[in-house]
């Protein structure tokens, strides 16, 4: 535990050592901005919600999270650091651990300046603030996924800029999963067990049903799920590519 | 002495290359080893099995009695280990990165400022502190290094090429460091600088393609040079001619070797037969002849000319298989 706090702590000031920090931030805001109130129609809606907010984060996170999870491992391969890392007293699983969550604490930080905005909408009228969190939460739980797909990504190579496209394809087939052009390209010859199951793969599906203010738990359990396997893989990844 | 590091067999293979073949030493408490070999000769491969970097295809190596495959944790909190390069974590600054070190090396927070203020003392790295790592000379890089690997007080200390691109003062320093801490430690070094090897290490491990070569003092490695023992003079003189065949006359000479120096000197090799002591005799028909004398002394061995024989003798043997 100590060993992953430890880990935590360096890679979360770390981000804030280098411009990195700033400038995700300062990206993910003004982002934010123009797709709420410009493509979202924010005011011309009328209503006191943040759906036009939320409904554009798994896009937004498509570009943004892997290129802040690029270079969690591949840096540390690329610099050589990752042989002092692996050669101190600790496992495997705390460093990976330590890192996503530090990755983790970054984005929800980034998630958490976006607050104007509930303000705004607070002031303007009378949401439902409950709705509201479920989907703070939802959009966090999604960023985990996306940083897990990326953590992994990650220590499969020592070039950032691989780890970052490669990312970017899979978690953007996360979110096509749902969609209809996707599983009609399985309809016509897989099992509905198996169209099934790629459609409930999709990040969308469960993304959305949480923005709702639905918290079910099977959501929960699927993004959970989904970070807890990605991680596993990276352990596995950092294990077998550590010394390449 | 108690033995704190045991390496049984070591074998490294990548895909169908062959890094290390099949190394085996132990390493005392008060044991400097200098690990030597030509570049891939499977130093470094070696080192990153010993401090559980890389998993070794056969064969096993312990450390403070505890196997690395199985152990792995209690052997790291045992080691400090200096990666060749030193990587460091370049954006944060040296002191950071020493509470990060001790930190994961479980010192509470007390302890911990001790622990960094001790290896910053001993790495002399007062000036440098607030400076990120990346902007540090690579004398410095190396320094954060060091006292990355020594703010433990680990009972095992190894190092691969500590003094790799250091200046002459900074390899001095280094090895005052490793003088220092010699006493109470088991310590390897790995280097291709053969000086080193005298000033620094009690033993000494020769390798070259996966195979140890060689594993005795720096003396004995010395004593296998044929220069270990000759005679060397060099004197200014008209007839040189004259001059080598007085040395040949000295009893216990089997050979002489003649080179003409740069000044204009000319040097003399003179090799004894087997345990002659020649530097007397020559001393005296020097003083005789009056020869003006610039030099005169007995040569303990050139390693750089044992290294390169038994380092290429392997070579050798190999074609000589292939062919």
């Amino acid at each position: 535990m100590n060993n992953i706090l430890a880990i935590f702590k360096r890679e979360l000031i770390n981000y804030f050592a280098t411009p990195v920090a700033y400038v995700f931030i300062v990206v993910f805001l003004v982002l934010t901005g123009v797709f709420t109130f410009y493509l979202g129609g924010f005011f011309e809606r009328g209503q006191a919600d943040l759906q036009p907010f939320f409904s554009y984060h798994p896009w937004l996170y498509l570009f943004l999270i892997p290129a802040l999870s690029m270079r969690l491992w591949a840096e540390e391969r690329k610099s050589g650091t990752i042989e002092l890392l692996m050669t101190l007293p600790i496992s495997i699983t705390q460093a990976v651990v330590g890192k996503f969550l530090a990755a983790w604490a970054f984005t929800s930080i980034a998630l958490f300046l976006t607050f104007p905005i509930w303000i705004t909408v607070n002031y303007l009228g009378d949401p439902d603030n409950a709705v509201i969190f479920a989907g703070y939460f939802g959009s966090l739980l999604m960023a985990g996924a996306y940083l897990a797909v990326g953590s992994c990504i990650s220590a499969l190579t020592r070039n950032q800029v691989i780890a970052f496209v490669i990312s970017v394809v899979i978690c953007f087939g996360f979110i096509l999963s749902g969609f209809p052009m996707v599983l009609n390209f399985f309809d016509a010859w897989a099992p509905q067990v198996i169209i099934n199951v790629i459609s409930s793969m999709s990040f969308l599906t469960h993304f959305t049903s949480i923005t709702k203010g639905v918290i079910d738990m099977r959501d929960l359990i699927y993004f959970v799920s989904f970070i807890g396997c990605w991680l596993l893989a990276n352990v596995i990844l950092v294990e077998l590519k550590k010394s390449d | 002495m108690e033995t704190m590091i045991e390496v049984n067999h070591l074998r490294k293979q990548f895909g169908s290359y062959t890094a290390v073949e099949d190394i085996s030493f132990t390493v005392k408490r008060g044991e400097v080893l200098g690990f030597l070999g030509p570049n891939g000769a499977g130093k470094s491969t070696t080192m990153k099995m010993i401090t559980g970097f890389l998993t070794p295809t056969s064969g096993n190596a312990k450390v403070c009695g505890y196997d690395v495959s199985k152990h792995p944790i209690q052997v790291k909190s045992n080691i400090g280990y200096l990666p060749e390069g030193a990587p460091t974590y370049g954006e944060m600054n040296a002191l950071s990165f020493l509470h990060f070190i001790a930190e994961i090396r479980g010192y509470g927070k007390s302890e911990r400022s001790q622990r960094v203020n001790q290896a910053i003392e001993k790495a002399n790295l007062e000036s440098v502190l607030l400076k990120p790592v990346e902007t540090l000379s690579k004398g410095f890089k190396r320094r954060v290094g060091l006292a990355q690997a020594i703010i433990h007080d680990p009972p095992v200390l190894i190092m691969d090429e500590p003094t790799d691109g250091l200046d002459p003062n900074q390899k001095h320093e280094v090895r005052l460091l490793i003088e220092e801490m010699a006493k109470d430690k088991a310590i390897v070094v790995s280097t291709h600088i053969l000086e080193e090897v005298h000033a620094v290490c009690s033993r000494a491990i020769i390798i070259a393609q996966g195979k140890t070569l060689f594993d005795g003092t720096p003396m004995a490695l010395a004593a296998q040079s044929k220069y270990h023992n000759a005679v060397s003079l060099s004197l200014t003189t008209e007839q040189p001619d004259a001059v080598e065949v007085q040395l040949s006359k000295v009893e216990g000479v089997a050979s002489i070797e003649r080179n003409k120096l740069a000044n204009g000197d000319t040097q003399f090799f003179v090799f004894p037969k087997k345990d002659a002591m020649l530097i007397r005799s020559i001393s005296h028909i020097a003083r005789t002849n009056n020869w003006e004398l610039d030099q005169l002394s007995v040569e303990s061995g050139h390693l750089d000319d044992v290294f390169r024989q038994i380092t290429t003798q392997t070579n050798n043997i190999a074609k000589d298989a292939l062919s």
